[in-house]
């Protein structure tokens, strides 16, 4: 058996063959804890490229590029004695790397750019818009797969599988197509959030200036749901056409709910799971009969996947036959409540919200906050995700023969960090270099312009 | 703007609607100065009500074509749109010293302008993106067969007929102009674009005006303060500060749903958020079990405001009273003027708490509680009860010079801001708004910091 092998299996494997020295030395047990993060910190943590990226551009040497732009965003650090600082802000990447590692924060978040740097907060009087105030934050977005315990059966609360994670994979589809087609924007970064989710940083500059009305207005824009009586959650589409940008995904969703979820999630095979979907047919004497219908079923032929797809086929069937009215949309219904994303529009609206930065580590699972390709969400697996024993496991493999730059990309870190790169980064600074040229180019003309007579 | 002597403007082809960009070069004389402020004020005081009450977008347009009408209306076309521009600006002046004041003048002059725009025929809305410099142009023929298909759907999703859009004439601008539209889905989107039809282009326009105004108060800010309020002391500033200080704000006659209070939480509401006025008059009535009719009529009618429901308002006050006088004579004899005050006997007339500036202007006599205690009590009597509120040092000294220079609502806003611990900007002009803004600062205090 090779070394590999043996590691790459089940960390509590019994390990019976010969380099056990070896294998012990290098074997990480689970968890999270300050020493593990001051060597993630240490080696793997991506600072330059996290640098670069919140640069936009203004990092390089061209007249346009404004040196304070970095150090006037805002950066928190969650220390580990349950303190909170807010309001961090760096000069420069080696400020940036040198207060991580010696802070070795659990959790940083990035807030928004300021007029001023952070530092002078209170040195200005004024407030409002002339004083201290946010003038550029990414648009940002976050799922959690929490808010889909109504309709998913697998798991609740905190957990996640390759069963509900479905649910995250079309969300990133939804809201990414849309926010490329309907709202023309580019620049995107899907990043897991470690745990039981995804957040979503749209970072084209025309995003950066949004205000928060325009915020809330696009998330208003993604937003289905009518909370019913008691909380309960309903989709109501009215109206005898929907709007574009509804319809558009009506059959991605379906296909989705009938593939994937359906079986996965046995939405129909028994009583308890029917009769909720069956609670959202406002039709009394559809529901009872299929209910009859469902209920005195015996055969044990049908495996449980046929049996949810005949049963669907069914309430497919009887309600598109289009003998009652209002409920030919009722299908549509069903497939948008189970399928349909479900943001948090508090995150979306300030621009002053703190969203955790990617490649953080998540203290309760270890995992690492990697980015996610949307061009490849589907397939994406919460459950593989790296975490940070299994990254020390990798370096301590290495043993000390390495140079600390191919470190990174020795690890299972490397793939996600290239993705990164290629995916995000580079076409952002790209277009920012060109936006910037513009502009200055732009500028020049005017003055030349101007002065000519 | 000059203001000389009395000379009307050549008859103008202007047009009906302005974005007021720049000031007219006009002649204005000075008794017209106060009454066109006076009168649009109102207009634009009915439309701030309105909006506090949740009126909907064609309740508040019916409401500004009559506020206009009664106010602003004058048999003259000409003689209307020079009252509308003049008093717009001279409203400048007077709104613009201080942020509250530019927000609500802003709020209301462009909820103002939107009615007044969307109350026009689509012909005449036409002309005036023209007037305005509107910058987005209509689709081309070309441009909109492309579209064609999505935008009749959108139209049909909101619910009009497809001919409407087929027919209708759309523009094509940066999703950021229509945030509203944007929400509730009305509008097509692609690649970061809105298609906007005609009927709904009410909403870019007003956006300009807003953002038009929203600069514009700014720069007044700057050039009064510098430049004209020492230039005007003796012409126009005293009329400017005070029109912005006389009552015009809300009248606070119908409470909001979420403010009702209930006669539980009464005590513990008047230790924290009356008006020093409204306690007086409160722990009198708790002591003595009466109060003359002037102390009545005063704290009934600011219960009222408060949310106090008829039925808990007979309740309280039979439950004092009838330890004077029994419930008998309650019945028979202060039950009616109760019930008077909430409109349910007489003419029915829905009686509007009173404003500082009546409480003020009122006379107490000998056995009376009511009126305001910086005006008609002692020096005394008023550290006192200014002390039981929690007023003490150098804020009472404060209050205490305000008093004597006269400024009783000014003493009133900084005892406010003593209780509190926090500032008031719009300084206190009714009770009601007191007792209004004071559970706003204790429910901000009561939240966890983010």
């Amino acid at each position: 058996m090779s070394n590999e092998e043996i590691l790459d299996g089940d960390d509590h494997m019994q390990i019976d063959g010969h380099d056990s020295e070896l294998q012990r030395s290098s074997k990480v047990p689970q968890g999270f804890n300050a020493d593990y993060l001051k060597v993630y910190y240490g080696k793997l943590f991506p600072y330059d490229d996290i640098f670069k990226w919140m640069s936009y551009g203004n990092a390089g040497k061209h007249p346009a590029c404004d040196p304070s732009y970095f150090g006037r965003r805002e950066f928190s650090f969650s220390l580990g004695n349950d303190t909170y600082c807010r309001y961090q802000s760096f000069n420069s990447v080696t400020e940036f790397e040198n207060s991580i590692k010696k802070n070795c924060p659990f959790k940083i978040d990035i807030g928004p750019v300021y007029r001023l740097h952070p530092a002078k907060r209170f040195a200005y009087a004024q407030s409002g818009s002339d004083g201290f105030a946010p003038v550029e934050r990414e648009l940002v977005f976050d799922i959690d797969i929490s808010d889909y315990d109504d309709v998913r059966h697998c798991c609740s609360g905190a957990d996640v599988c390759t069963n509900c994670w479905p649910l995250m994979t079309i969300a990133i589809k939804v809201i990414d197509t849309a926010l490329r087609d309907d709202f023309g924007f580019n620049h995107i970064l899907w990043v897991f959030s470690g745990r039981r989710g995804v957040h979503c940083w749209v970072c084209d500059s025309r995003a950066r200036r949004l205000n928060n009305d325009e915020r809330a207005s696009i998330a208003k824009y993604f937003h289905v749901y009518k909370c019913g009586e008691s909380g309960f959650k309903k989709v109501s589409l009215a109206g005898s056409v929907l709007h574009p940008f509804l319809a558009s995904y009506t059959d991605v969703l379906r296909i989705y709910f009938e593939e994937k979820l359906l079986c996965n999630q046995s939405l129909l095979s028994s009583e308890d799971r029917y009769e909720k979907i069956l609670e959202l047919v406002s039709n009394k004497s559809i529901t009872d009969e299929l209910h009859d219908k469902w209920q005195g079923h015996r055969r044990s032929s049908n495996t449980e996947e046929d049996l949810n797809i005949t049963r669907w086929e069914q309430l497919k069937h009887v309600l598109q036959s289009g003998k009652q009215k209002g409920l030919r949309r009722c299908v549509e219904e069903i497939v948008f409540l189970y399928t349909y994303p479900r943001l948090d529009m508090e995150v979306s609206k300030h621009m002053n919200h703190l969203l955790k930065s990617p490649f953080c580590v998540h203290p309760k699972t270890g995992r690492v906050c990697v980015p996610i390709d949307p061009a490849h969400c589907d397939e994406f697996d919460p459950t593989t995700v790296p975490t940070l024993s299994t990254l020390l496991e990798e370096l301590n493999k290495r043993g000390d023969n390495s140079e600390s730059s191919n470190e990174l990309e020795s690890t299972s870190l490397g793939q996600y960090i290239t993705m990164f790169r290629s995916c995000f980064l580079e076409p952002l600074l790209k277009s920012c270099k060109e936006e910037m040229e513009n502009a200055y180019n732009a500028n020049l003309q005017q003055s030349r312009n101007s002065l000519s007579w | 703007m000059e203001i000389v002597g009395s000379r009307k403007p050549a008859a103008d082809e202007a047009p009906i609607l302005s974005l007021y960009r720049s000031a007219p070069q006009v002649e204005v004389i000075l008794d017209d100065f106060e009454r066109f402020a006076i009168d649009r004020l109102l207009v634009l005081k009915g439309v701030s009500d309105g909006l506090s009450r949740g009126k909907k977008p064609e309740e508040m347009e019916k409401l500004v074509k009559e506020l206009w009408r009664t106010h602003m209306g004058h048999p003259d076309a000409s003689e209307t749109r020079n009252k509308d521009i003049i008093s717009h600006f001279i409203l400048r002046l007077v709104y613009c010293r201080t942020e509250d004041l530019r927000n609500w003048f802003l709020s209301a002059e462009t909820t103002l302008f939107r009615c007044r725009y969307r109350l026009q025929n689509l012909e005449t809305q036409r002309m005036l993106l023209a007037e305005f410099d509107f910058p987005y142009k209509a689709l081309s023929q070309a441009e909109f067969e492309v579209v064609k298909e999505k935008l009749v759907q959108v139209s049909r999703s909101i619910g009009l007929s497809p001919n409407d859009a087929a027919e209708s004439v759309f523009f094509k601008m940066p999703f950021e102009e229509v945030s509203d539209l944007v929400s509730s889905r009305k509008v097509f989107l692609l690649k970061g674009y809105a298609y906007v039809a005609m009927s709904q282009v009410s909403s870019p326009v007003t956006k300009q005006f807003r953002r038009i105004l929203s600069k514009a108060l700014e720069l007044t800010n700057r050039k009064w303060t510098s430049i004209s309020q020492e230039k005007e002391k003796n012409r126009l500033t005293p009329i400017v500060e005070s029109l912005s200080s006389s009552y015009l704000g809300p009248d606070y006659s119908q409470h909001q749903e979420s403010s009702e209070i209930s006669l539980r939480d009464i005590d513990r509401l008047a230790n924290n958020s009356f008006p020093p006025c409204m306690r007086h008059l409160f722990e009198k009535l708790r002591e003595d079990h009466h109060l003359k009719h002037g102390g009545r009529m005063q704290l009934s009618l600011f219960l009222k405001g408060v949310g106090l429901k008829l039925e808990d308002a007979l309740t309280f006050w039979k439950a004092e009273f009838s330890q004077k006088v029994g419930t008998e004579r309650f019945d028979k004899e202060y039950a009616y003027s109760i019930r008077h005050n909430y409109g349910k006997e007489g003419k029915r007339t829905d009686y509007t708490p009173y404003s500082c500036q009546k409480i003020i202007s009122s006379t107490p006599g000998v056995g009376d509680h009511h009126g305001c205690p910086y005006r008609h009590f002692s020096e005394e009597n008023l550290r006192a009860a200014l002390t039981k509120m929690g007023v003490g040092g150098h804020a009472m000294d404060d209050i205490m010079q305000k008093v004597q220079t006269r400024h009783y609502q000014l003493a009133c806003t900084l005892t406010f801001e003593a209780v509190h611990g926090i500032s008031c900007d719009t300084g206190v002009n009714h009770p009601n708004q007191y007792f209004i803004e004071s559970r706003k600062a204790l429910e901000l205090k009561r939240q966890p910091t983010t």
